[in-house]
């Protein structure tokens, strides 16, 4: 393989991408890796679409009066930004890209165990992407993400029953996913790639694949009374007829709260994959950091009355659930130490994987402390339904989340695309997604304690300064974000050819090529070496001379 | 190595390259027959994991509301006929029965059991749904159909004798009815799509394609089927028989 | 784990008959006065026969491996705990 310059096309080795052509071969595909790429293209787009309300949200804030849009819409507003971010970017992205693109590669598997079931995967996700896209076109739904009943099933006017069951296809497409990967992680590992030798990316998969199986069938018949009960005019949540509101919120946020693990779990797998190549180490407390993953999986499951501390559970309850929730962040906090100890001592690169695994690092961190505070009764029935909450799940969604997404994209675009990456403008992108979030959310914390409700598109005029220092957060951080789309989209056809390690990194993805050839392994890899194996890859017979960038 | 379009003489090279015996069922991702055979199965028992907790939501609801409406579910659940649930119940507990046969017959290659025992599942799957069609009916006449026509009126709440009189609320009644017709009706569509997924079976039966060799979609298949029966077993005793010492 | 364990044709009727059996004693039970021991008693022995349905119609209990059974442990326990934690706010709410 020849290093070209850019303009010459360089003989290409056959793989993954080039072997079939024809919007039939990608439409019809079992290629788990083009089956992340159609997920990578679609919920992109729909990152857009979410990002695009928040930019609006964001506009309608920079004044205090109510200047841009009337309160129904903001309302519908926020309420599609919540939706369309949760259900249709944060939820399927790590695992139906990146997790789809390598569970079967680093296990040393030719595919998933169920490739026809995965492509129905992406159908479903696409059918549940186009209902909601109709059902914002026609109106939207103006409830909040959350669709608290009554006033979704009695009172509001807009389009609940579509967006619901758009959400409840999607949650189907979820599911899929997440019965694939287990099966797929207990039947289809190579030999000698015992449980304790998995990279904590798949331990972290595997966790999350947990959580959509168990949690996201409640949510989707909780979607189905609500359709029910609103279209027939029933009781079930509607206290002038006898029915609770808060069953609707049990139900709801039994899922509504794993769900949130669904989000985090997947990055911290990223996480644990770019520090340990960035530090040249192997992962510290390796068994602890993948038990920590099921352990989250399993607490997630036994906190989600947290978010109705103050609508009228009892305080029993409440007391019971609160202390289940410190007990949740042990295992988030176990990794965070872990990753710490890891640093220590390791050879550190910069890199901008490394880089958006640092910023993990540190907004993780703030967010899950938050979460804390959140925690404690007395401070929540302060700071509840205020921009803090907000900021929280700001924190953790996006500067955890998604940092580590924009990690993995980047630590893994050599061997999805076969090209590099600039590095240079890749940093910069970083500091600038760092930068720009802090600047967006930070603000929030301090307008959350002093009391500026969420969902309300007006305030106090003494709040202005700190919401429009978050406007401009946010418009950095726009910036921050479109930049890896353009040089990822611009390396595809000028980018360097990659290398197949480009990073020297440890794990079976490395060792294939860079792009993967339809059934990544030549011959089944058989696995005699422990995960994370960077003593042996630095030995001085195997230094690699660095990627000149 | 292709995927999905082998031309036949790839094939020929393919069967070389593997060995005899290549079962033309195994799929190419997978080494073994064995591990497509298991991965297959336990698929199915995720999936099933997955309509525990989808039921589970509305056993969460039901009990919540069962114990705080107590005399109206009771009330309403003897508007029902138990006897008629007690059938059904029968009825789906055979099902079973002829499921696990026809497993049986696919796995020692009794062709006529196995095609017997699919038929028979059909038809009792058949008779579960005319059964419960006759219930609908007859909540439809009575007006216990939860919506607009719904009407309660006047309805005893069962009570020990000498305890005063006391009426049913509507609304409260109306919840058990809701929660009856989505419990049910969620059933009734699960036992549709096994009597779907039976009719396939029995076509592939008859094709010859169930071997002892392989019989996986009878297996799974199977246990789908039970599943749907484990649900009914609750929801009978759960629906029709709250209070009936009364 | 091989999926071939069948237990015997006897087996499988001996199992159907405690399940029917099992159905009448239900409806039997339901017409006696058991206080409130009507609905445990209801509930314990429609677990029973679902217990016997996945033990031996679904043939967990030849399964070689613990796999199977850990998922089925694993959700009747996260639907346990969907259940429990909601009676915790709802058993409570009229605590003093």
């Amino acid at each position: 393989m020849s290093m070209a310059t850019a303009t010459a096309q360089p003989v290409e080795r056959e793989n993954y991408l080039n072997k079939h052509y024809g919007v039939g071969s990608w439409l019809l595909t079992t290629d788990h890796k083009r089956i992340a790429l159609l997920y990578l293209i679609s919920i992109t787009f729909f990152f857009f679409i979410g990002g695009f309300f928040a930019l609006l949200i964001r506009l309608e804030l920079l004044t205090p009066a109510g200047d841009l849009v009337q309160a129904d819409t903001y309302n519908k507003l926020f309420t599609m930004h919540g939706m369309v971010m949760i259900f249709f970017f944060l939820i399927p992205s790590i695992p139906a890209v990146l997790g789809n693109f390598l569970v079967p590669i680093m296990i040393g598997a030719k595919d998933l165990a169920f490739p026809r079931i995965n492509l129905l995967s992406w159908y479903l996700y696409i059918i549940g992407g186009v209902m909601m896209l109709h059902c914002m076109l026609t109106g939207g739904v103006d409830t909040g993400w959350t669709f608290y009943t009554p006033f979704s099933t009695a009172f509001t006017n807009t389009k609940i029953v579509e967006a619901g069951l758009a959400i409840f296809v999607a949650g189907f497409s979820s599911i899929l996913t997440g019965l694939n990967f287990i099966v797929t992680i207990h039947r289809m590992r190579a030999p000698g790639m015992t449980w304790s030798r998995l990279p904590l990316f798949i331990w972290a998969h595997y966790a999350t694949s947990i959580i959509q199986i168990l949690g996201t069938p409640v949510v989707a018949i909780t979607i189905v009374l609500v359709a029910v009960e609103r279209t027939l005019h029933l009781g079930i949540f509607d206290p002038k007829l006898g029915g609770d509101p808060l069953l609707f919120q049990h139900l709801f946020w039994f899922y509504s709260h794993p769900a949130v693990y669904i989000m985090i779990l997947p990055s911290m797998g990223i996480v644990s994959e770019i520090i340990a190549c960035f530090s040249r180490k192997r992962i510290f407390g390796y068994s602890f950091v993948a038990i920590s993953s099921i352990s989250i999986a399993v607490f997630g499951f036994l906190v989600w009355a947290h978010h109705m501390f103050v609508a009228g559970i009892s305080v029993y309850a409440a007391l019971v659930f609160s202390l289940l929730s410190y007990a949740v962040a042990v295992p988030s906090a176990v990794k965070v130490f872990n990753w710490t100890a890891t640093l220590y001592k390791g050879s550190i690169r910069y890199d901008a994987p490394m880089l958006y695994a640092f910023g993990f690092l540190g907004l993780f961190t703030i967010g899950g402390l938050t979460g804390l505070f959140l925690a404690s009764l007395g401070i929540n029935v302060h700071v509840t339904d205020t921009y803090f909450v907000v900021a929280h799940f700001h924190y953790i969604m996006v500067g955890g989340a998604l940092m580590g997404y924009l990690g993995g994209m980047h630590f893994w675009w050599p061997k999805i695309s076969g090209k590099l990456y600039p590095e240079g403008w890749a940093r910069l992108a970083a500091l600038i997604v760092f930068i720009g979030f802090n600047l967006t959310f930070f603000p929030q914390f301090i307008l959350g304690y002093v009391g500026m409700p969420r969902r309300y598109y007006q305030y106090p005029p003494e709040f202005q300064v700190l919401n429009v220092l978050s406007t401009a957060g946010a418009t950095v951080l726009g910036i921050g974000y479109l930049l890896p789309m353009v040089y990822f989209l611009w390396s595809m056809r000028y980018g360097k050819p990659a290398p197949d390690n480009p990073w020297n990194a440890a794990g079976l993805e490395w060792q294939t090529q860079s792009p993967p050839t339809t059934f990544n392994f030549e011959e089944e890899p058989i696995v005699t070496w422990e995960a994370y194996n960077y003593e042996e890859l630095d030995a001085p017979h195997n230094e690699e001379v660095p990627v000149a960038r | 190595m292709h995927d999905s379009s082998t031309t036949a003489v790839q094939g020929n090279v393919q069967s070389e390259v593997h060995g005899a015996a290549h079962n033309p069922a195994l799929l190419h991702h997978f080494a073994t027959e064995e591990q497509q055979r298991d991965s297959a199965s336990f698929g199915m028992w995720i999936f099933l994991s997955t309509e525990v907790m989808f039921f589970g939501g509305l056993f969460c609801a039901y009990l919540i509301y069962r114990l705080k409406y107590f005399g109206e579910f009771a009330a309403a659940s003897q508007t029902l006929n138990w006897q008629l649930g007690m059938t059904n119940t029968a009825v789906l507990i055979c099902s079973s029965l002829t499921v696990v046969l026809a497993v049986w017959a696919a796995q020692h290659s009794k062709r006529a059991l196995l095609l017997g025992s699919l038929v028979l599942t059909l038809i009792l799957g058949f008779a579960f749904l005319g059964i419960k069609a006759v219930e609908y009916a007859e909540k439809f006449e009575k007006h216990h159909v939860p919506g607009p026509s719904f009407q309660f009126d006047h309805v005893k709440i069962p009570t020990a004798p000498g305890q005063p009189e006391q009426f049913a609320n509507p609304s409260h009644a109306q919840i058990y009815f809701a929660l009856y017709f989505i419990m049910t009706g969620l059933h009734a569509l699960h036992m549709i799509i096994g009597i779907g997924i039976f009719v396939w079976l029995l076509f592939i039966a008859w094709k010859g394609r169930l071997t002892p060799e392989y019989n996986t979609p009878m297996e799974i298949g199977g246990l789908y089927w039970h599943f749907v029966d484990i649900v009914w077993i609750y929801l009978f005793p759960l629906l029709y028989l709250i209070d009936l010492r009364k | 784990m091989s999926e071939h364990s069948s237990s015997s044709l006897s087996t499988y009727v001996v199992i159907w008959l405690a399940l029917l059996a099992g159905t009448v004693l239900t409806v039997f039970a339901a017409h006696i006065n058991l206080g409130p021991f009507n609905a445990a008693v209801a509930l314990t022995i429609a677990t029973v026969k679902a217990l016997l349905v996945v033990l031996f119609f679904m043939h967990l209990r030849g399964a070689s491996e613990k796999l199977l059974k850990l998922v089925v442990i694993s959700t009747v326990f996260f639907l346990f705990i969907l259940l429990a934690l909601a009676m915790a706010d709802y058993g409570t709410r009229t605590w003093s």
